[in-house]
């Protein structure tokens, strides 16, 4: 059954993957994107990972696909304003994207997985484990993660927002 | 892999039938509507329904950046609720410790949060 689910699941991720690249239109890409983080955290379920499945759809699907949505709403991407490509442009593009994936290929083809030494234990990834190990093992990387987020907000209101001086 | 399998089906299988339930039901109601419910097509009701008005142009114009603006902030607030997933779950084991360290990382985020009140980041209009 496992077996099954993962090749389901895999057929999925890299149809919807596809479409993404594929599709005319920029929204059915943002659906495209949110199928394949659905059918990811589905990957994750199926390791065990819970904590990540269930960040992985509240996050990516949720919030981050709202923000890709916005960035496509914000272009101007009428079909008459869309440029036109020149076809250097296009060889230059094929070139370019061609050669990154035969680097990809040499790579993943001189790669070998070392086999996981230890115990690996199946309940690594659930909440509770997960929990345990933020808030003691790694507190201070948590906590410099919220001044992170500050930064964060405070490089967003700098940037998206007038300067009304009132 | 056994163990893998075991583990699989003790925390997933009530998941994967309510799983199932739900979309059964989501699934089945919205069939049923479509092929028993009575159609029929004309060119004004297949028009997209826009407050009564008749649509005029492209809905694919620039938005205003204020929406995204929103939308960033909300991200951030969402990622400072998914850290407190894994600490309500262990909220009792980590006792008082755990709560000062939660508590550090809710007010940097208050401390944004008034900071993007301030500016008046979240106002619509002005």
């Amino acid at each position: 059954m496992q077996a099954a689910l993962f090749y389901g699941l895999s057929i999925v991720a890299i149809m919807c993957a596809c479409g993404v690249v594929v599709s005319r239109n920029p929204i059915h890409s943002v659906l495209f994107l949110i199928l394949t983080f659905f059918s990811i955290s589905g990957h994750y379920i199926l390791m065990n990972a819970q904590f990540i499945a269930l960040v992985n759809i509240i996050v990516y699907a949720g919030a981050i696909m709202v923000l890709f949505l916005f960035v496509v709403m914000l272009l101007n991407l009428n079909k008459e304003s869309e440029p036109h490509k020149s076809d250097l442009v296009k060889i230059i593009a094929a070139t370019s994207a061609g050669l990154f994936s035969l680097v990809l290929v040499g790579v993943l083809k001189g790669a070998t997985l070392p086999a996981y030494e230890g115990m690996m234990d199946s309940e690594n990834g659930l909440v509770k484990n997960l929990g345990r190990v933020l808030f003691q093992e790694f507190l201070l990387p948590f906590e410099l993660s919220s001044i992170l987020f500050l930064s964060a907000m405070v490089g967003a209101v700098l940037l998206g927002k007038k300067n009304v001086q009132a | 892999m056994m163990i893998f399998l075991v583990a699989f089906t003790k925390y997933l299988i009530p998941l994967i039938i309510q799983l199932l339930v739900v979309l059964g039901f989501v699934f089945t109601t919205v069939a049923a509507s479509q092929y028993l419910g009575p159609k029929r097509k004309t060119a004004g009701k297949l028009e997209s329904f826009e407050s009564g008005l008749d649509a005029v142009g492209n809905a694919r114009v620039p938005f205003s950046v204020k929406y995204f603006l929103a939308a960033i902030l909300f991200v951030l607030f969402d990622v400072e609720i998914i850290f407190l997933y894994p600490w309500a779950v262990n909220f009792k084991e980590l006792g008082w410790q755990g709560f000062v360290e939660m508590l550090m990382f809710i007010v940097f985020f208050t401390l944004g949060f008034f900071y993007v009140l301030k500016k008046g980041a979240l106002k619509w209009d002005d």
